[in-house]
């Protein structure tokens, strides 16, 4: 990092520079990955209540047919991903690591997997309650991973306004290229979200926040704004969190999101650009999420590549597609390496939040754990300013009352504080019991 | 399971690593201290070297004696006992007797280290407390300078006495910190820089620990802000006291150069475990001890304060810590 693009480029404070190992992928288009026979829809693919079935054994449903109904605000539909007969709501393993009901579907080998499409939502016409209603019922989750239903984000409580629209072009998380190709293949589609977003929440004024290791996309979302005064693209620093809302919204308007508030506090609503491509899908060829893009990638991967994967297609047809897995793989990981979830099956579904797939040759995190020695090393990475140091050795001592009065809740888990720590703590893990304990005495 | 892969291990983010240990960080400062140990004994003699080499072994033997359970061969060689056992050796003057230097060793690892609950949980900096009890069991040895001499096979006669008998009498002869305060005498930069002068083992080649402390800076080895605090700060009281009574203060660079000063701030101040863990803490405690220093040198009855200055910024180590506690965000 030089002085000089130190300059240039706006960041947060902290944080941590690890390796990007984004070459792998970083240059290959987008490409589909064939329809396989099965694929496995889990009622719950993302933050709240799961989704209810519409279908049952034995039901004919058509790509892009709804196939399960919002249960509840807080919860989104879900689509067949492909033509075909629903087999079955069975048991079967999520990539988060528990078995949950999801719906089996067995594709139609004939049928020419046509899209069923609804006719595209008028935004000018339409209220803002049929808006939401109709992103909800496209099934909208935010693709950047924590697949939080997006008509939520969308729809401002009363009494809030949003002046400010962030696309987050980050990607921060090494080896994930998945936004990177979006944004170089599809700027018009970004900055189209962008302006759908910006007109939903009331917006003037729009940013897309990438870091600097993405020139060609910077260089085409540039082109696709042209010359609208009110949308911005923002070069960033190359600095691992940057993609967490709070410290993307420090990087660009140098103000810090109240501990324990949202960005909207702020008048800032926060998108994944990926999320803006769907909407831009959904509100002009009124397309409902049944796939997403995905980066395949890692050492023990014979041919990484950016997918476009049908959601609910098995991890294993999808590493089959990159030509399959080295011998020595140890280890794959369902999202990046610093925030992703280790499978210990193949036999799991993509879902709405994955946006990567890492094979990995030497599982890096078993290390023997040494004491403490306070170099401080984790206070100098931790984009909260917390003390995971401290923190960390409060719950392992039961100190269950010092946790909240130290921040336990700011604590974002991005793990910058177990990539520094030389003494091979776990202290992101820690930081997740920690904030487990500091919610489950706080409900009693 | 994909073709030809076998089990897949599971384990929780991340699955990234820095690739820093706590082992490499303490055998980085090992490295660091070669080339002081072979001034040392480039310029006190082969005697020189016998003293780090029983030093270490005091405290290695200590080490492994302490700890039983099965991580003991481990904790012997992750570096810290053995640079316990450096950093003592190059605190003690050259003519010391070798079974003196061996207990302080021993001293320093019992008393400094293993009886707080061994690496990381002890407050006081070891090869300190090592050190401070031999100033308290011997404070004659400890203050009796052997002049540098070019003689590389002549092994002082002191060092090998044996345990209760009559020190051998030293050719001895004043640290410039001595003949600073006891007869008005300062030394020069360049005498200081090259290390042609009394002292302990380790202290005397200024040029040589500036080296040191640069090189494990910019590997990071250590918090920068430290060593930086610790200096800046007794060059800033120094420097302003000599200004005004230049007759009665040393200037800025003799007190920096001197004594323990360098040596204190590149390996003892930067220890992780005893010094504060917050970055604004980092600050205080490099301020602490480099208004004791000065405090010690010019004001007190001795004419070196390095050792007590850094033993008493330890002990409010925990209080410096609980009232720097970084802002938090969004706070």
């Amino acid at each position: 990092m030089s002085p000089l693009s130190l300059a240039r480029a706006s960041s947060f404070r902290h944080g941590i520079h690890p390796e990007e190992m984004k070459e792998l992928t970083r240059a290959l288009p987008i490409e589909r990955v064939p329809f396989v026979k099965e694929y496995v829809l889990p009622l719950s693919q993302h933050t709240g209540a799961p989704s209810r079935p519409l279908v049952g054994p034995g039901t004919r449903v058509r790509r892009g047919e709804m196939i399960a109904a919002p249960d509840g605000y807080i919860s989104t539909a879900q689509h067949a991903p492909v033509t075909g007969r629903v087999t079955g709501i069975e048991l079967r393993p999520h990539p988060m690591g528990r078995r949950v009901p999801s719906i089996v579907i067995e594709i139609d080998p004939f049928d020419s997997q046509r899209l069923d499409r609804d006719i595209p939502p008028e935004l000018d016409s339409l209220p803002v309650s049929d808006v939401i209603r109709r992103v909800q019922e496209a099934g909208l989750v935010g693709l950047g991973g924590a697949a939080f239903p997006s008509h939520v984000k969308l729809q401002l409580p009363d009494g809030k306004h949003a002046q400010f629209v962030i696309l987050n072009g980050c990607e921060c998380e090494p080896y994930l290229t998945c936004d990177h190709r979006v944004m170089v293949e599809r700027p018009q589609a970004v900055i189209g979200g962008l302006r759908i977003i910006m007109q939903m929440v009331g917006a003037e004024v729009g940013y897309v926040g990438v870091e600097q290791n993405k020139p060609d996309a910077i260089a085409a979302l540039r082109e696709a704004v042209s010359a609208d005064p009110k949308i911005r693209i923002m070069p960033l620093e190359v600095k691992y969190p940057q993609g967490a809302e709070k410290m993307l919204i420090d990087a660009i308007f140098q103000k810090e999101v109240p501990s324990g508030k949202l960005p909207l506090d702020l008048e800032i609503v926060v998108n994944n650009v990926g999320t803006a491509v769907a909407l831009t899908d959904l509100f002009e060829h009124g397309k409902p999420l049944v796939e997403r893009v995905v980066t395949v990638t890692g050492p023990g991967v014979r041919r990484p590549a950016n997918l476009m994967v049908p959601i609910g297609t098995s991890l294993e047809a999808v590493l089959e597609h990159c030509g399959g897995l080295h011998p020595e793989t140890r280890q794959v990981i369902m999202g990046g390496p610093m925030m992703g979830m280790a499978q210990k099956t193949l036999d799991v579904p993509i879902i709405k939040g994955i946006s990567g797939v890492l094979a990995l040759t030497e599982p890096a995190a078993i290390l023997e754990e040494e004491p403490c020695i306070r170099c401080g090393r984790c206070l100098e990475a931790c984009p909260m300013f917390l003390n995971p140091s401290r923190l960390a050795a409060l719950v392992r001592n039961d100190g269950v009352e010092g946790l909240q009065p130290l921040g336990m809740l700011d604590c974002c888990e991005c793990a910058s504080c177990s990539f520094v720590c030389p003494s091979h703590i776990p202290l992101v893990q820690l930081m997740r019991v920690g904030k487990a304990m500091v919610r489950q005495q706080s409900g009693k | 399971m994909g073709e030809g892969v076998g089990q897949l291990s599971i384990s929780t983010a991340p699955f990234l690593k820095s690739g820093l240990s706590t082992r490499r960080l303490m055998w980085e400062v090992v490295g660091a201290l070669v080339p002081v140990v072979i001034a040392a004994t480039w310029f006190f003699g082969i005697s020189a070297l016998l003293v780090v080499v029983v030093s270490c072994g005091g405290a290695l033997l200590t080490e492994w004696t302490f700890n039983t359970d099965r991580r003991s061969l481990g904790s012997l060689f992750d570096g810290s006992a053995l640079l316990t056992g450096l950093l003592l050796a190059l605190t003690l003057p050259p003519s010391i007797p070798l079974w003196m230097a061996f207990l302080g060793g021993v001293v320093a690892i019992a008393l400094g280290k293993t009886i707080w609950g061994g690496l990381g949980q002890n407050l006081f900096n070891p090869a300190l407390v090592g050190r401070a009890f031999l100033q308290a069991a011997f404070p004659l040895t400890l203050t009796t300078w052997a002049a540098p001499r070019g003689g590389f096979f002549d092994v002082e006669p002191s060092t090998l006495a044996l345990p209760l008998t009559q020190v051998a009498d030293v050719t001895t002869t004043a640290t410039p910190l001595g003949m600073a305060k006891f007869e008005g005498t300062v030394t020069g930069i360049l005498p200081l820089l090259l290390g042609n002068t009394a002292g302990s083992l380790g202290e005397t080649v200024a040029i040589l620990l500036i080296a040191c402390g640069l090189y494990l800076g910019f590997r990071r080895a250590f918090d920068w802000r430290l060593p930086v605090s610790t200096m800046l700060t007794v060059a800033a009281v120094s420097g302003f006291l000599h200004l005004i009574d230049p007759d009665k203060y040393p200037g800025a660079q003799f007190m920096v150069l001197s004594g323990g000063l360098l040596f204190g701030a590149v390996f003892m101040v930067t220890d992780p475990v005893t010094t504060p863990i917050t970055p604004r803490g980092a600050w205080i405690f490099g301020l602490g001890v480099g208004l004791l220093v000065v405090l010690i040198r010019l004001f007190g009855g001795l004419p070196e304060g390095v050792m007590y200055s850094i033993l008493l910024m330890n002990s409010v180590t925990p209080l410096i810590n609980r009232f720097t506690q970084p802002r938090r965000f969004g706070v």
